[in-house]
């Protein structure tokens, strides 16, 4: 790993200001971006810790009655506290890697890292959550670009997310159990105006609106109304662990699952 | 160089580090406490698992200039004061839950953090909490049969495998 300069800020104003400095760079967890410094993947010039900053820590409820959860707030507390007011994002956070990751890695990271295995981007797309930057608002179908690619701007901070709080959801995570990541994992919300299903893990752009499954599941929220829906295997991700066709079949397996689950 | 200080096993120590400087080097270089392992070096194999506030987490993926003021207890502050073995490291040895010994600190550390927030976890609760733990030598049964045992829980009825 290269060196750098190293400053933990104390408030999202500090931050914002660190990081218009030239190759500077925000630190989450550092469970994703420490492993990639070492890989020399990233050699910022200046590493700007989150992780001081109390108004992006910790989960409320709004007065709209969304779940918001601060930026660097880790998984770990995301499943302690979140589990009251929307249990199916508690066990999704619950679950994502180890408890050694869960106690570092952040909500703030997972999002601006969008891994395309990664566990919250579905949670965020499958509720239509708001990303909160220290800028503006994001809404979660605009947020996400591809694979690791998202509509932060450069130096941008997720601040905080907010959830609106499902009638029922679920997430099903297949794990591919060398790297923990999601080999396909799918979540299903259902609001009073209809049903949302994001997958994540399958495909080559990313996580992904199952908009067929939703038009189905919005009509019969049941898993025999999906049963004979399957996804298009052509873009699907292939790779040792699975190929595009095993995640398309998955897909359909964990979303009947997860509707099962849910209802 | 910047100076950082924390509490290691309940002494405060302090020193020099980079920007880039892991907690896990601070430990075994900068203050010669060489428990902690390092197994893989790319967060995935647990030898380095520490508390930092109580909490387990792995020393090869944090910054030491984090931890500033920060409590660590590594494996070197689980013995007893009398400096016998401690109670989750005594079962290891009984219950012959290591033999490399390699995995074994982080295993111990994991163990430890298991039972702080679930005094009396199930075998399948010890299983999935050392999801993060990669042992090439035990086949893991004996490890969970330690745990079971260092909470006082009765391990007969665990066969052996
Ligand atoms: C062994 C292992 C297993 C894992 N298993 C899973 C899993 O099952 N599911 C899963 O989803 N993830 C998994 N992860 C990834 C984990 O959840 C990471 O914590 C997460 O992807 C990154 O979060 P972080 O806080 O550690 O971010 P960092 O590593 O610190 O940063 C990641 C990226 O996000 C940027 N960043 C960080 N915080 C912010 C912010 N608030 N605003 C803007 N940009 C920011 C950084 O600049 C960097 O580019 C696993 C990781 C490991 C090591
Ligand atoms: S050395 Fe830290 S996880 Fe393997
Ligand atoms: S005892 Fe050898 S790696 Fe676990």
């Amino acid at each position: 790993m290269y060196n750098f300069d190293f400053a933990r800020p104390g408030s999202i104003d500090e931050a914002a200001t660190a990081l218009q400095g030239e190759e500077a760079q925000a630190l989450g967890g550092g469970q994703t971006l420490i492993p990639t410094m070492k890989q020399r993947l990233a050699a910022p010039a200046t590493l700007v810790s989150l992780t001081g900053i109390p108004e992006m820590q910790g989960v409320c409820l709004d007065d709209d009655g969304r779940v918001c959860i601060g930026g660097a707030t880790p998984h770990a507390v995301v499943e302690a506290e979140a589990a009251a007011h929307f249990p199916a994002l508690a066990a999704l956070a619950g679950r994502i890697g180890d408890p050694a990751v869960r106690n570092r890695g952040t909500i703030g990271g997972s999002l601006a890292n969008n891994d395309p295995s990664a566990c919250y981007p579905a949670a965020v797309l499958g509720t239509g959550a708001t990303i909160k930057t220290n800028t503006r608002d994001i809404a979660a179908d605009d947020f996400f670009e591809g694979m690791f690619t998202t509509a932060l701007h450069e130096g941008e901070i997720i601040t905080e997310v907010r959830f609106p709080v499902p009638e029922a959801a679920n997430y099903q995570k297949f794990v591919q159990p060398a790297s923990r990541f999601a080999l396909v994992g799918v979540f299903v919300a259902k609001y009073a105006d209809g049903v949302r299903v994001a997958v994540t893990g399958a495909s080559e752009d990313g996580v992904f609106r199952w908009s067929e499954a939703e038009a189905a599941l919005s009509a019969d929220f049941s898993a025999d109304a999906i049963a004979d829906l399957s996804v298009p295997a052509d873009d699907m991700i292939s790779d040792l662990h699975g190929s595009g066709a095993y995640r398309a079949h998955l897909v359909g397996v964990m979303t009947r699952r997860a509707v099962s689950a849910a209802t | 160089m910047t100076q950082v200080t924390m509490t290691v096993n309940g002494e405060a120590v302090s020193g020099d580090v980079e920007g880039r400087t892991l907690l896990v080097e601070f430990l075994r270089e900068g203050q010669g406490m060489t428990g902690t392992h390092v197994g893989c070096d790319t967060s995935q194999c647990g030898a380095c698992v520490v508390h930092v506030d109580g909490k387990a987490v792995k020393a090869c993926a944090v910054l030491a200039l984090e931890l500033e003021g920060a409590e660590v207890t590594t494996i070197e502050g689980m013995a007893n004061a009398d400096g016998s073995l401690g109670t989750i490291q005594q079962a290891f040895q009984d219950h012959h839950g290591l033999q490399c010994g390699f995995c074994t600190p982080g295993m111990v550390m994991s163990a430890a953090a298991l039972l702080k927030d679930n005094p009396s976890p199930s075998e399948a609760e010890i299983r999935e909490y050392l999801e993060g733990n990669i042992c090439r030598c035990t086949g893991y049964h004996n490890i969970v049969k330690a745990i079971m045992a260092a909470s006082g829980q009765d391990v007969s009825a665990i066969a052996a495998e």
